[in-house]
């Protein structure tokens, strides 16, 4: 399958049911999606269209905004030439989205590091311990709002 | 003449005619300080990019044997010369204070790069700003990375300093 192909086909099937999309540098998909509709994309992406690989999921704080974080997923196929990125809106009161454990295994470490980093909860995912943080520190510290000096030393400072 | 500066002098004694050494007299810091200068053992705690220069450095063409500090010895139970080679991260300065700790009397420090320094360029929620907040820190080798020559500048630096020291070895006084 082409990367024309492949685009048609994800156009006709997947942005009808899940929302906006666009095509970013000709080489990815990007689709604006609702908290809801991710596992049930991701599923039809793995099942239907091949999207086999789970590469990355991270946020992106937007502190002006009332739906601040944007949580985005990046998948790409071993048999097509186009990426697909999905991003989903939280508000920060409850800044969760489902986890994507159950389809990808690899989902695991990449969804502890996103809670590390932009305190988004995975619901589904019950080993969200600190995995580049450590235990005892507190606060998120890729949030806008965390403080550049801020630090949480572990050993006493001699001075 | 500064005293401390007293050369080490062969003495023949009289009537001796084949020239060679009897005995010799010297200061017992400035005897234990020279031996100890010559003889630094490293322990690499390399941590980042400074690395790459600590092998340049440590490598024939400026081959750290000339000072003999070149045996890097991997348990700092056996290293005299703690080398912090890198970036030190908050999440890493516990380990940092445990290889310290282990590391038997003389002991010394050497921050290697501006991140052991000072933390270098980094202003964040990870990074130690600087190893001496954690443990005494001898000589301080600035630049990202330094220079071979610098890192060499610091090693004779530390020498000096080590020839320059008290050195109680018998009691905490003598």
């Amino acid at each position: 399958m082409s990367a024309a192909t492949v685009l048609e086909s994800l156009q006709q099937q997947i942005v009808p049911a899940a929302g906006a999309a666009t095509l970013s540098h000709d080489s990815c998909l990007v689709f604006q999606l609702a908290p809801d509709e991710l596992v049930r994309t991701v599923r039809r992406l793995k099942e239907e269209f091949g999207y086999d690989l789970f590469l990355d999921v991270t946020a992106v704080d937007w502190p002006a905004d009332a739906l601040r974080f944007e949580v985005v997923h990046h998948f790409a196929s071993s048999r097509q030439p186009l990426r697909v990125r999905l991003k989903t809106r939280v508000a920060p009161a409850d800044p969760s989205v489902d986890s994507l454990v159950k389809l990808y295994g690899s989902a695991a470490f990449m969804e502890r590091e996103c809670h590390d980093m932009y305190g988004i909860v995975f619901r589904g995912n019950h080993d969200l311990r600190p995995i580049l943080l450590y235990e005892g520190f507190t606060g998120h510290p890729l949030r806008k709002d965390y403080p550049k000096t801020r630090e949480q030393p572990l050993v006493p400072y001699r001075h | 003449m500064d005293a401390r500066t007293v050369p080490i002098v062969p003495v023949a004694p009289q009537g001796a005619k084949d020239g060679a050494f009897e005995y010799l007299t010297t200061r017992k810091d400035e005897l234990v300080g020279w031996a100890r200068k010559f003889s630094l053992f490293p322990y690499p705690f390399v941590t980042a990019c400074c690395a790459m220069e600590f092998m340049a450095v440590s490598a024939s063409p400026y081959d750290t044997d000339r000072f003999g500090a070149a045996l890097p010895r991997f348990s700092p139970r056996q290293a005299d010369l703690l080398m912090v080679v890198g970036t030190v991260t908050h999440k890493q300065a516990p380990v940092l204070l445990k290889v310290y700790e282990q590391m038997c009397e003389p002991k010394w420090v050497m921050a290697f790069g501006v991140c052991a320094s000072s933390g270098g360029f980094y202003q964040n929620y990870a990074t130690l700003l600087g190893i001496d907040r954690v443990i005494p820190v001898d000589v301080y080798i600035p630049g990202c990375p330094p220079r071979p020559e610098m890192v060499i500048d610091g090693i004779m630096q530390l020498q000096d300093k080590i020839a320059r020291a008290k050195h109680p070895i018998l009691t905490k006084t003598f």
